[in-house]
């Protein structure tokens, strides 16, 4: 089986669907989610019936409803963030590449003085700083994880940037565009993708730990890392509502590693033999 | 195997209907080596001759028992000393390498480990299978150092491998397969990276020490010269299947097969060519290159005081060794090493000496070709995007005309039009070198400067390569400067040259005369150090180095 002819494992399609199955879940949640995310519906953790398939949460809302709307909040957050520090991130990065110098200088020291201090550790200032809005949650992330891909997409980039196809490009007097966009970037793709199903998955591992010490995204709204976090209350009492949301996160993130494994192989199999 | 065997006598290796499978990603078998049969007597040199593909070093490693990832011996017998090799478990193929079978790599320098010195990668094996102690080992080393002609054998070892030379290396090589007296010697191109100068001793040591210790010996290249010097039978490969075997003067005089004809035919073409002559038109030169001094970071001194001229039409090859900055110049006309001082000249106009500053005219009307067609090319590119590109970007052509004007390219490189969609990982080395070739043509440059573009070729395809360039310089009238650690490319291609030392011109002029005598010493060297098919070429010219002290 092929995906734009590249050759599809069983794993990758495993990973492909539990994506799909999440996304699909976030994207359409106020369609065929059973009941109101919000609205307490029964007795405090209500087990799961034929009403409620998950079963009820602390304060008796439908837990399968919150997992779905929750999921529109953890992906969607966590894409923002991770598209935000790709594109900040791999512009610095080819940049530096490029054009070395002072240029790479500059932005490797930032990156360098940024990368030590422990991310968690900023993440808790700046937002503490700036308050706890989904937009300085997003920048933050954003932000911070730029740093990380800058380091790669310069890696990268460095070694893409001295093959004689690129000296080509030079000699001929091409522009800064054409070189990042037409010569290098086609090539660093394989790479940089699956930087990004890891990033994506840190990103949305992040934002729910920041929501677990309470930072993150706040009540009535939920995201899964908080839904774990409010319902952790429950787990000396042996009920299992903390285990849907903390399932969903693991079954989000595997899902992604199995894809970005897949992507992985195939770019450090020799050109060609998935043409 | 404890102690020290005498030396074995008749028939060491006996290779029967040889054939080695490789399976590919999608699980397809494909056959690599297709029933091979020799056999090497001790003593006896067998040379393995063949193009890349040609599955020569798959059979040199399979005297090891031994293929590469993804291989495997899927038929046939491997009889050394008459037992089958391939029955042998893993305690006695660890006993046969490096023991009584030893392998030389073309690169030494990736086969060393940096961290350790030379006598103890040296005299490793022959401690490690307990052959000798480490006081005879050293004794051992020492005397083979000596034998190779080392310098300071006694000390040579204490060196780490950075610090020798390449051509030193390679010998510390041969001195390590040689240690515990192997009956058997594989050398897989073991010259093919050294500077021809450098090759004619290495070769010289090879020989000897096959000679002085009666060793079999496997040599695999694809050079006809340089197997006549030290091979008694050759065997013509060519994809997996002996073309023909035979002793070495018949093989190399009396080819029986075409294939082994056209080798040879491209050999002798290249030894006895004639000159050939310039196209020169219009007095002032196209380009003109004024007293150039380049350097790298600012101090090290790659191109010092050259001065050389180009005329319209007409081929200048720059000769020279490895690191004689003959790359380095091409990189200081082409602005990307900017020169500290003297003067680029392009049809009259100083060219500034930063490719930044200099007008996009400028670039187009001179193009480079390079060395690795692999890497020249991006292998995210259609053969439409890379040879339309230049047409689009000079002369702002819409996408029809930029189509029509790729498809009369490739007609003129000899490329099928339906290649046109396809990526670089789909063509032949050949044929890449053909696309970028073409690529350079789209800009419809005035001089095209090609760095190397046939030393990553097979010979055949080489000369197709040469050809090429020829005609199209017949049919356009662009010029070449064209620079090469070849001679043979130099008689073929160029009517001038001019020799690189040490970053200066050490001789200039029309090839036929700065290639007769009496010439500047290193032309001398340079010249007698090309090998010649006849197999007493080797000792003459030792003899005659000899006498000249």
């Amino acid at each position: 089986m092929k995906l734009f002819g590249l050759r599809l494992t069983s794993t990758a399609l495993v990973g492909i669907f539990i994506i799909l199955a999440c996304v699909g879940g976030a994207v359409f949640a106020p369609w065929i989610a059973p009941h109101d995310p919000n609205l307490p519906l029964g007795g405090r953790w209500g087990p799961p019936s034929a009403e409620h398939w998950l079963g009820l949460d602390q304060i008796g809302r439908d837990m399968l409803s919150r997992i779905l709307y929750g999921g529109r909040i953890s992906i969607g957050l966590a894409l923002l963030a991770t598209v935000l520090a790709f594109v900040v991130g791999i512009v610095t990065g080819f940049a530096a590449a490029v054009f070395g110098g002072w240029v790479d200088i500059a932005f490797s020291r930032i990156a360098d003085v940024v990368l030590s201090i422990p991310i968690l550790m900023s993440a808790l200032i700046i937002i503490s700083g700036f308050g706890t809005t989904t937009t300085v949650l997003v920048l933050t992330i954003g932000f911070l994880y730029s740093v990380l891909v800058f380091r790669v997409a310069r890696a990268v980039a460095m070694n893409i940037a001295v093959l004689d196809y690129v000296e080509v490009a030079r000699l001929r007097g091409e522009g800064l565009m054409w070189v990042i966009l037409r010569e290098i970037l086609p090539n660093a793709l394989p790479p940089l993708a699956a930087e990004f199903g890891l990033r994506f998955c840190f990103a949305f591992l992040f934002i729910a730990a920041l929501s677990f010490l309470g930072l993150g995204v706040q009540p009535p709204d939920a995201d899964w890392g908080s839904m774990v976090k409010e319902s952790a209350l429950a787990i000396p009492a042996g009920i299992a509502a903390p285990l849907y949301p903390a399932a969903a996160i693991a079954l989000l993130t595997i899902g992604v590693n199995l894809v970005v494994d897949w992507l992985l192989s195939i770019y450090s199999r020799p050109q060609g033999e998935n043409a | 195997m404890a102690q020290m065997r005498s030396k074995a006598e008749g028939q060491i290796l006996d290779v029967r209907n040889l054939r080695i499978e490789a399976v590919t990603e999608t699980g397809k078998r494909v056959t690599l080596v297709d029933d091979v049969s020799f056999t090497l007597d001790a003593g006896e040199v067998l040379g393995l001759i063949g193009e890349s593909g040609a599955g020569k070093s798959t059979i040199g490693l399979s005297a090891l028992v031994y293929a590469r990832t993804g291989c495997q011996i899927a038929g046939g017998e491997i009889l050394f000393h008459g037992r089958d090799v391939r029955q042998l478990d893993m305690r006695g193929r660890q006993n046969l390498r490096g023991v009584r079978v030893a392998y030389i790599a073309q690169s030494a320098a990736a086969a060393f480990n940096p961290a350790h010195t030379l006598f103890d990668q040296v005299t490793e094996v022959a401690l490690q299978h307990g052959v000798m102690n480490r006081a005879q080992a050293r004794r051992d080393a020492v005397r083979l150092f000596g034998e190779l002609e080392l310098p300071d054998p006694e000390t040579f070892g204490n060196r780490y491998p950075h610090q020798v030379s390449g051509g030193q290396l390679q010998r510390a090589m041969a001195a390590m397969a040689m240690i515990a007296r192997p009956d058997l010697l594989v050398f897989d191109e073991p010259t093919t990276a050294l500077d021809v100068t450098t090759q004619v001793e290495v070769l010289a040591s090879f020989k000897k020490l096959i000679r002085e210790h009666r060793t079999a010996a496997l040599y695999i290249t694809h050079d006809l010269a340089v197997v006549a010097q030290v091979a008694d039978r050759i065997m013509v490969l060519r994809g997996g299947k002996m073309v023909e075997q035979g002793p070495a003067t018949r093989i190399l005089q009396k080819p029986e097969m075409d294939y082994t004809r056209m080798l040879v035919a491209e050999r002798v073409a290249a030894e006895q060519s004639r000159f050939v002559e310039g196209h020169a038109e219009g007095d002032r030169p196209i380009l003109e290159v004024r007293n150039v001094v380049a350097a790298y970071r600012g101090t090290i001194k790659v191109v010092d005081d050259v001065s050389i001229d180009v005329q319209r039409g007409d081929t200048l090859a720059i000769v020279g060794e490895s690191g004689s900055g003959k790359s380095s110049l091409a990189r200081v006309i082409v602005g990307l090493l900017p020169r500290q001082q003297g003067n680029v000249v392009f049809d009259g106009v100083t060219l500034r000496p930063r490719l930044q500053d200099r007008s996009k005219e400028q670039l187009r009307r001179i193009q480079m070709i390079y060395q690795m067609p692999d890497v020249a090319l991006n292998p995210r590119h259609t053969l439409l995007d890379i040879i339309g590109r230049p047409i689009q970007f000079y002369f702002g052509k819409g996408r029809g005309e930029v189509r029509a004007r790729v498809e009369d390219l490739m007609r003129q490189i000899d490329l099928p039009a339906d290649y046109i969609n396809r990526r670089p990982h789909e063509l032949s080395g050949g044929q890449k070198q053909r696309v970028c070739i073409a690529r350079a043509l789209a800009a419809e440059p005035e001089i095209i400067i090609c760095d190397e573009v046939t030393s990553a070729l097979d010979p055949l395809v080489s000369d197709e390569i040469l050809r090429l360039l020829r005609r199209i310089q017949d049919e356009t009238g662009v010029a070449y400067l064209f620079i090469t650690h070849d001679l043979g490319t130099v008689r073929r291609v160029a009517n001038k040259v001019a020799v690189m030392l040490k970053g200066k011109i050490v001789a200039s002029g029309p090839t036929e005369q700065v290639f007769s005598p009496p010439f500047h010493p290193y032309t001398g060297l340079l010249l007698s150090s090309v090998p010649e098919m006849r197999p007493d070429w080797l000792d003459e010219v030792l003899s005659r180095r000899r006498k000249a002290g």
